[in-house]
């Protein structure tokens, strides 16, 4: 059952449980109780919204940086990442293969908020390397949903 | 001036759906329950390759029977799916839809007089199609303490000498009914004695539920031989306006059925059969997403159905539920009329598709569960008022 209501609830956190019980064919407490269990094991780590932030009057500015490190005796990635993900600006943090070793997604205001975070804050850190900053022009698609337009039904009423 | 008409084609009634359709599309606010179609875009691999084929100039006319690629695909994808090989060169016939394969298939096989048995409720098509062909279409009534399936002792009282073909439209438009294998062999025993051939309609192939997966009646013991086995690309890849479907059965059928489509049709949309190629290889996932998901709506849609207090029998296939409403008094056309004009919701009355159909309605859940919560929520209403007036 676990994998099914997380398969719902990754692209609608908002449903309500009796809709949900009610797809599975489950009862409500039983979804109830997992999806509370779920929460307490850290497989459910929050619910968030979506938004397209191009439509409202909001100013944001994200970013993406490829960060180069050298993993330091007693500190390896982990240690180095909690450094970075504890900046609130810092919206994710991910340990990459290939060429460089962490993607840091940056939310800021403006451009010079960013860049001041990256001069500042990240590329003076002892063990980083080297940072490549890459602005977000637009978001077209995000979380598997895209943003730009709406869906509509466009079936006829009634076929055979 | 004379009558420019044939008889034969002015006495078949239009089809009861279409005439609901334009009442429906001349309201406003209409929500619907009502299509017969998936509610999922095509997959994008799908429609990349349909689209490559353009790009490519691949627009000329291709083999009548199809394809011999997308032939080779049917061959493995029937017997991967279903459990019965056809010859790619003369046993597979790639057709507009499934529903020119019904057409020339009763063409094919029907003289005067031959007596089609058809299962109803059930598609639209097979009595026009089987009256067109010159053949008489015999309805055999289903009936829900069945389940809405076909019986052997249903079948046996339809059958007479001339009964010659009998269409079995499972899994089933509109009631969601299903065959198991058992009971598909004790048909199969009868079509043998009686030297019946079949014409076995599994559009809905892809669509079973719980525990029952679909059994072709091509792949019972002797059924291949005098089974005309139909199918298409509408409902399992969700492709209905590319019009591909595809007919596998003996060559002896199947050659004349080529001719009809030959001379009628040439061949099937070439843009199309490119795109189905790429849907039969590489879609299982695709097929498996949009099964889990219809089904987790066909559970909301009989929970919401208990709730309200409409009886309905369980579907466990296609995409339609088939709610009684002779409880509360009137005819499946009245109540989806004053549905719709009272609370402005699309259903078709179960009189579409055959007078077995009376009493009941089908609703289609092939939407999102947005669309399904509001549509639901107006027929609760509906019922509520009924239920407080009476």
């Amino acid at each position: 059952m676990r994998e099914k209501i997380l398969a719902v609830m990754e692209k609608n956190s908002r449903i309500d449980i009796k809709d949900l019980a009610a797809l599975l064919g489950e009862s409500e407490v039983a979804v109830a109780n997992e999806i509370a269990e779920m929460e307490k094991e850290n497989i459910i780590c929050g619910y968030h919204t979506l938004i397209n932030w191009d439509n409202t009057s909001e100013e944001k500015v994200v970013a993406l940086i490829e960060v180069k490190v050298t993993p330091q005796r007693g500190m390896g990635f982990d240690k180095l990442a909690e450094r970075i993900y504890q900046y609130s600006e810092v919206t994710a943090v991910y340990l990459m293969s290939g060429a460089f070793d962490f993607t840091v997604i940056i939310e800021g205001k403006t451009m010079r908020q960013v860049a001041q975070f990256v001069s500042d804050k990240l590329a003076p850190l002892e063990s980083v390397l080297s940072t490549a900053t890459h602005f977000v022009l637009k978001k077209y698609k995000d979380h598997g949903t895209v943003l730009c337009d709406q869906i509509q039904d466009e079936r006829m009423l009634i076929t055979p | 001036m004379r009558n420019p008409l044939s008889e034969k084609i002015v006495t078949i009634p239009p089809s009861g759906i279409r005439r609901f359709f334009d009442i429906a599309n001349s309201m406003e606010n209409v929500v619907s329950l009502g299509v017969g179609e998936p509610d999922f875009d095509t997959p994008w691999h799908i429609r990349e390759e349909g689209i490559y084929s353009l790009e490519k100039g691949r627009t000329f006319y291709t083999a009548n029977a199809g394809l011999r690629d997308l032939r080779v695909e049917l061959h493995n994808y029937v017997k991967r799916k279903y459990q019965a090989e056809y010859d790619p060169d003369k046993e597979i016939l790639v057709t507009v839809g499934g529903s020119e394969a019904i057409d020339i298939a009763m063409r094919a096989m029907l003289d005067p007089g031959d007596e089609v048995l058809v299962p109803q409720p059930s598609f639209v098509s097979y009595v026009p199609c089987a009256v067109l062909a010159g053949g008489v279409a015999v309805p055999i009534d289903l009936e829900e303490k069945d389940q809405f399936r076909l019986t052997p002792e249903k079948l046996l009282e339809k059958i007479t000498p001339k009964s010659k073909l009998l269409v079995l439209p499972f899994p089933n438009n509109p009631t969601g009914a299903i065959m198991t294998r058992p009971e598909l062999e004790q048909i199969a025993r009868i079509v043998e004695e009686h030297d019946l051939f079949v014409l076995s309609d599994e559009i809905y192939a892809e669509l079973t539920f719980g525990e029952e997966r679909h059994v072709s009646f091509a792949s019972l013991p002797g059924m291949q031989e005098r089974t005309v086995l139909i199918n298409g690309f509408s409902k399992a890849f969700a492709m209905t306006g590319w019009r591909l479907g595809y007919a596998c059965g003996p060559e002896i059928i199947l050659k004349q059925m080529l001719k009809i489509h030959q001379f009628a049709i040439m061949c099937a949309p070439t843009t199309s059969q490119f795109a189905a190629i790429d849907a039969l290889r590489n879609s299982d996932s695709d097929v498996d997403h949009m099964r889990e998901s219809y089904d987790q709506r066909r559970r909301f849609l009989l929970r919401s159905f208990e709730e309200m207090g409409l009886e309905c029998f369980e579907p466990l296939g296609a995409f339609y539920a088939f709610p009684s409403v002779q409880r509360f008094g009137m005819t499946s056309e009245e109540f989806a009329t004053r549905l719709l004009h009272e609370e402005r919701v699309a259903v078709v009355p179960g009189t579409a598709f055959g007078d077995s159909g009376e009493g009941y309605l089908r609703i289609s859940y092939a939407y999102s569960l947005k669309s399904l919560k509001e549509a639901l929520g107006r027929m609760e209403k509906f019922i509520r008022h009924l239920d407080a007036s009476v």
